[in-house]
């Protein structure tokens, strides 16, 4: 019992990467992140901020060391595992949305809990719970139920997307929310409203948050924070 | 949500290049199972020119020889059968009818047949189809003719032009029946069969044309007038052939036994199916080439179906790595693309085979009446195995982006680099 409850969200051990053909390296030496904890990740472009979140989820393999989600070692795991594991527990914002334009927004967050059974469930397993849930999640991001009954995806405006792709990567309550950029589309005044939306939507479903951003001024939103880049402790590229 | 779905509205999306697609693959189905339904209607046709007959009866010769110059009118008769043979036959209990063939006269390089009426009521072709006129009607009067379709539209005859026969098959020295000119009674339609090529009379009217001649040369002082001819006797002497009917088709063999033993003149018997199986065996040639050519229309078709359908596939990578990152298993990537290709090949089948139903609906009649080929609306037996190789095809082109999608890494599908 007790043991589940301090398991760490993500623990990362002398993790190292380096691209080929390049010398940079991107390390996560003991790295820790409780559930339901709010990081914040930033630094210039181009330091290894995607890297660092494709580490994360698993996509790119660990050439050093090991990163545990939940307690369990993506490394260890064969790649179709990991596609189910990624898909039952993290939610993931692209910074392009990634949304597909010939379908209705609804149904794009839907798509979220299409290949998990387990995110399925908690979105409430029937089609028209799910349908609720997503129309919820919509709502609840700022997406008024007249924009997304009316169009298809692709003609949304970019603020309205971002707002469908984050409900995407949230419905069934993903453990972990992984966020590349999302903002760097929105001004400044939209971005921290739609901020606030997220981390209170978060907030509800216990969801642990590593928000990768450029723009400093966020961090504020954040419980911890970390620099990527020559400066940081524990990261560095060299 | 599922995958079917999802296939569903990108098609959607994408209405243009997925008609094109389509179109594409109907096209090549349409060519496919259009030079198939051409090579065995062509078979078909010919192992049906004669279908209701019986028997073929002639001067002792070859079967495949009978049948090309009582049929085909290809080459001469070596010689003919006596009337009183001709009657001994069709008083055979067995018998039920006989039409008389009678060859050697020409007409402007279309061979004169002369028969009885009764070759208008028992001439088979095809699937059973019986001779029917499209114009006039079967000889009435000694000097009548009817002509075939072909005659008439080459020679542009109608019911009531008159016509001169000529004596012998052609040649440089052709002697014409000037003195007993014709009046066409009726015109046939089309068949596809050599009956187009033919202008039939009367078994009388070849004798009364002939009743002043003797050798094949014009007995000088002997002439008579068409109209002296018609109160003269005017059975034949011979014939070159006869068709005959049976009462029951389990008598055939028996029939043509008794026949071949005929004791007093060596005649010959055939089935028609049997000697035109042999005959075809020479020509068959024609049908190598047509299966050639059927096999590099497949070739063709397939490959502008695959580039079709694989640009098509090609549009939806974007698609398919957005899938990945929100979880889709590669295998369910591979699964989306091989069912789209699937389907748009299905609904490409389709097309191609209600645009085929309505060309061949559309071209029957002159097809018919220009080249001779009666296209049946039927499917060749060897379709279904033609459009089985077609899915596959189809299917494994899917595969080939399914592949690619499934061995993309999910990086790429993360970034979207495209």
């Amino acid at each position: 019992m007790m043991m589940r409850g301090v398991l760490p969200l993500i623990s990362a051990r002398s993790v190292a990467h380096a691209w080929p053909g390049s010398d940079a390296v991107i390390t996560l030496d003991d790295f820790e992140l409780a559930p339901a904890q709010r990081l914040f990740l930033h630094g210039p472009s181009g330091c290894g901020k995607s890297t660092v979140l494709g580490l994360l989820s698993g996509v790119l393999a660990t050439q050093m060391g090991d990163v545990r989600i939940l307690g369990t070692s993506l490394a260890t795991l064969r790649s179709r595992a990991r596609d189910r594991f990624r898909a039952h527990h993290i939610g993931y914002i692209f910074q392009q949305f990634n949304l597909l334009p010939f379908l209705t927004p609804v149904e794009n967050v839907l798509l979220g809990c299409a290949w998990s059974a387990e995110r399925s469930r908690r979105a409430g397993a029937t089609r028209s719970l799910m349908t609720a849930e997503a129309t919820r999640l919509l709502r609840a991001l700022g997406l008024g139920e007249a924009i997304w009954t009316r169009a298809r995806t692709g003609e949304l405006s970019v603020g309205q997307q971002q707002r469908v792709a984050a409900a995407r990567a949230l419905i069934g309550g993903p453990e972990l929310l992984l966020a590349d950029e999302p903002t760097s589309a929105l001004d400044t005044s939209s971005r921290d409203a739609f901020l606030r939306l997220l981390l209170e939507e978060c907030e509800r479903h216990g969801t642990g948050v590593v928000f990768v951003s450029h723009d400093l001024a966020l961090a504020a939103h954040f419980e911890h924070s970390l620099a990527l880049g020559r400066a940081a402790p524990g990261m560095w590229e060299s | 949500m599922t995958l079917f779905y999802l296939t569903l509205k990108s098609l959607r999306q994408r209405k243009a290049g997925v008609a094109l697609t389509v179109f594409t693959v109907a096209l090549s189905v349409f060519l496919l199972l259009g030079v198939e339904r051409i090579r065995t209607d062509a078979r078909q046709n010919f192992a049906s020119t004669v279908s209701g007959t019986d028997l073929l009866v002639g001067a002792r010769s070859g079967p495949v020889t009978l049948l090309l110059y009582a049929i085909f009118h290809i080459g001469e008769a070596t010689n003919n059968i006596t009337w009183k043979s001709y009657q001994d036959i069709r008083a055979m209990p067995e018998v039920a009818w006989t039409v008389p063939l009678s060859l050697g006269d020409s007409h402007r390089g279309f061979r004169v047949t002369g028969t009885s009426t009764d070759f208008f009521s028992h001439y088979r072709y095809g699937r059973g189809n019986a001779l029917a006129f499209a114009r006039g009607a079967p000889f009435a009067d000694l000097y009548d003719a009817v002509i075939g379709s072909e005659v008439a539209r080459q020679l542009h005859y109608r019911v009531g032009d008159r016509i001169v026969l000529s004596h012998g098959l052609g040649g440089p020295n052709l002697a014409s029946h000037a003195d007993k000119p014709f009046h066409i009674s009726g015109v046939l339609a089309p068949t596809g069969t050599p009956v187009d090529a033919t202008i039939a009379v009367s078994l009388e009217a070849i004798e009364a044309i002939h009743i002043d001649w003797h050798a094949g040369i014009r007995l000088p002082g002997m002439e008579a007038s068409a109209d002296q001819a018609r109160h003269r006797d005017l059975t034949p002497k011979a014939i070159t052939a006869t068709l005959v009917g049976l009462r029951s088709r389990l008598s055939a063999f028996a029939v043509q036994r008794a026949i071949d033993d005929y004791p007093e003149e060596p005649l010959l018997a055939v089935l028609p199916g049997v000697a035109l199986g042999e005959l075809w065996h020479l020509v068959g040639a024609a049908e190598s080439a047509l299966r050639v050519v059927s096999g590099m229309v497949l070739l063709v078709g397939m490959a502008g179906m695959l580039t079709a359908l694989l640009g098509m596939l090609g549009e939806r990578r974007r698609e398919m790595a957005v899938l990945r990152a929100v979880g889709a298993s590669p295998l369910s990537v591979f699964a989306l693309l091989v069912m789209e290709s699937t389907l748009l090949t299905m609904a490409g089948i389709l097309a191609g085979v209600i645009l085929l139903d309505v060309a061949t609906w559309l071209a029957h009649d002159y097809l018919l009446s220009t080249a001779g080929l009666l296209i049946d609306a039927a499917p060749a037996r060897g379709e279904w195995l033609l459009l089985l190789i077609v899915i596959a095809l189809g299917s494994l082109a899917g595969c080939i982006p399914g592949w690619v999608a499934y061995r993309r890494s999910l990086a790429d599908g993360l970034q979207v680099r495209l």
